[in-house]
């Protein structure tokens, strides 16, 4: 299963029409310990680009966006009791949401890991 | 934009760490790599280090020798009684403009020194402070002497119930001393030097503590002096705010300024009883008269969201229908809390521990209710 990333850190795992969406350990580093996930309603259709949830750490909120379009099938429930899984597990556990992809089209313009890390190193 | 300033500590928050980031015109420590949350409950299990030298540090010296010279000019302008402080007291007050809206909030000590008993010393807002020095040169009068000493003198506080007991291992006499008031002394632990210090038990975090001023190049010694010990771990300016958030005081600029009075901000603690009338002498005393009487101000609250959403300045507080009734203006995660926590103004008839209310975060109303203040209890140190 490839990963995808974005530019505001956004991380996309798909898995046959459903993409799973979190925020890469970069983002949790800047962040710092995360402290509330705000999350989007089951059916909720957004767009590439739309907020998706509210990540808010001790310091300040901040939005995740939807890194394709698509429909809210399952959100990460867990998060709402234990935010701190975020920071302790960015790309496992600490997933935010899951998609049923609308366009998958949309995923073509998303760095690969090998290009997201080069990214990084270049901030 | 002009360069930023730096203190003397700045290159030890630097070599430690720190993120730096610009802060009232300064280059100040954020975070250190132990992060928020960890800094925060480190200083209430421990002691927290914090560099506060952007701080302004202002001493007012009648040219007669006479206390009450200088305590008498600087009482027309905070509502604080000065004239009764004891030589080695200090108390805590605001300076307000005419219309009595708050100028800064400061600390104000009468020097204890055998010889310097005459003299006040001022620790002012970074923010503020270029303001405050203006404003001081205005309305002193000219036998009383106004000196900035932030070229010569750092300022740092030591935080936590084992801040007493760290610094006792420099000079045991600190530990006679009792919230609010201060004294000088030498600082020696493993030192080469002593440092000579102004150690005031007093700060900003709820906690046991001390403030302590010395000579920038004497700062940069007892940084490292007091970093050797364990239990001491270097606090940036990020958890300084959540701890004084859940310490429920106020931050200027954001919990207070020119928009409110002492009263609305829910400061009547620190005017005295015979200061509270109209007539008291000091500029916007009508206004701190007037609040009192008046029902109908606003007042500064402690507002706890009831579930686990923080609410950040600027939200809007709702009654229970709907209909606003003021706004948060300092509001975030308290780590010691384990949830979210904040203050703000609401229409004085909600002031009431247990009023419930709603907070209007991202277009949601979220329940939450009017609490007393401090979030975490002050542990200050009054005597045994």
């Amino acid at each position: 299963m490839s990963v995808k990333y974005t530019e505001d850190h956004e991380w996309i795992k798909v898995d046959g029409e459903i993409a799973t969406i979190g925020i890469s350990a970069y983002a949790t580093k800047q962040l710092g310990d995360v402290v509330f996930v705000e999350l989007p309603e089951i059916g909720t259709d957004m767009e590439k680009g739309d907020e998706a949830a509210v990540v808010e750490s001790v310091k300040a909120a901040s939005e995740v966006y939807a890194p394709i379009g698509g429909e809210v099938t399952e959100v990460n429930e867990a998060l709402e009791d234990a935010p701190e899984t975020v920071n302790a597990s960015p790309d496992g556990d600490g997933w935010f949401l899951k998609l049923k992809i609308k366009d998958a089209s949309e995923l073509d313009s998303l760095m690969d890991e090998a290009k997201y890390k080069a990214y990084c190193e270049s901030l | 934009m002009s360069e930023l300033k730096k203190t003397a500590l700045h290159g030890q928050h630097v070599d430690l760490g720190a993120k730096m980031v610009p802060f009232a015109g300064y280059d100040m420590p954020v975070q250190y790599p132990l992060g928020v949350k960890g800094e925060h409950l480190h200083t209430r299990e421990k002691a927290g280090l914090f560099d506060v030298s952007h701080m302004g540090q202002v001493f007012l010296t009648p040219d007669d020798k006479d206390f009450a010279t200088a305590a008498k000019a600087l009482e027309k302008l905070v509502p604080a009684d000065i004239r009764s402080l004891e030589p080695g007291q200090q108390r805590y007050s605001q300076f307000l403009n005419e219309d009595g809206g708050i100028l800064d909030d400061l600390m104000i000590s009468r020097l204890g020194m055998a010889g310097y008993e005459h003299v006040l010393y001022l620790v002012v807002n970074a923010g503020c402070k270029d303001d405050d020095y203006a404003h001081l040169e205005k309305h002193m009068p000219n036998n009383v002497k106004v000196s900035v000493k932030d070229d010569t003198l750092s300022l740092i506080a030591l935080q936590g119930p084992r801040a007493a007991a760290v610094l006792a291992c420099l000079n045991p006499d600190v530990e006679k001393l009792t919230f609010m008031t201060h004294t000088d002394l030498e600082l020696k632990g493993t030192l080469d030097t002593p440092v000579w210090a102004h150690v005031s038990r007093s700060g900003y975090t709820g906690e046991d503590g001390y403030e302590i001023s010395a000579k920038h190049e004497d700062m940069v010694r007892l940084v490292e002096e007091l970093l050797t010990y364990d239990d001491v771990e270097p606090i940036g300016l990020g958890a300084r705010d959540s701890l004084r958030l859940e310490a429920g005081l106020c931050l200027y600029g954001h919990d207070i300024d020119t928009s409110v009075s002492p009263i609305e901000a829910g400061l009547i603690w620190s005017v005295q009883k015979h200061r509270r009338s109209a007539d008291a002498g000091y500029l916007g005393a009508e206004r701190v008269a007037s609040d009192l009487a008046d029902k109908s101000t606003k007042r500064l609250v402690g507002i706890k969201p009831d579930g686990k959403a923080p609410a950040r300045e600027h939200t809007e507080v709702q009654d229970v229908d709907g209909n606003t009734i003021g706004e948060i203006t300092s509001g975030g995660y308290g780590p010691t809390v384990d949830g979210p926590v904040a203050m703000g103004y609401v229409a004085r008839k909600f002031f009431k521990a247990g009023t419930p209310v709603q907070l209007l975060v991202r277009g949601k109303p979220r329940p939450a209710t009017v609490v007393k203040l401090p979030f975490a209890p002050h542990n200050y140190f009054r005597g045994n």
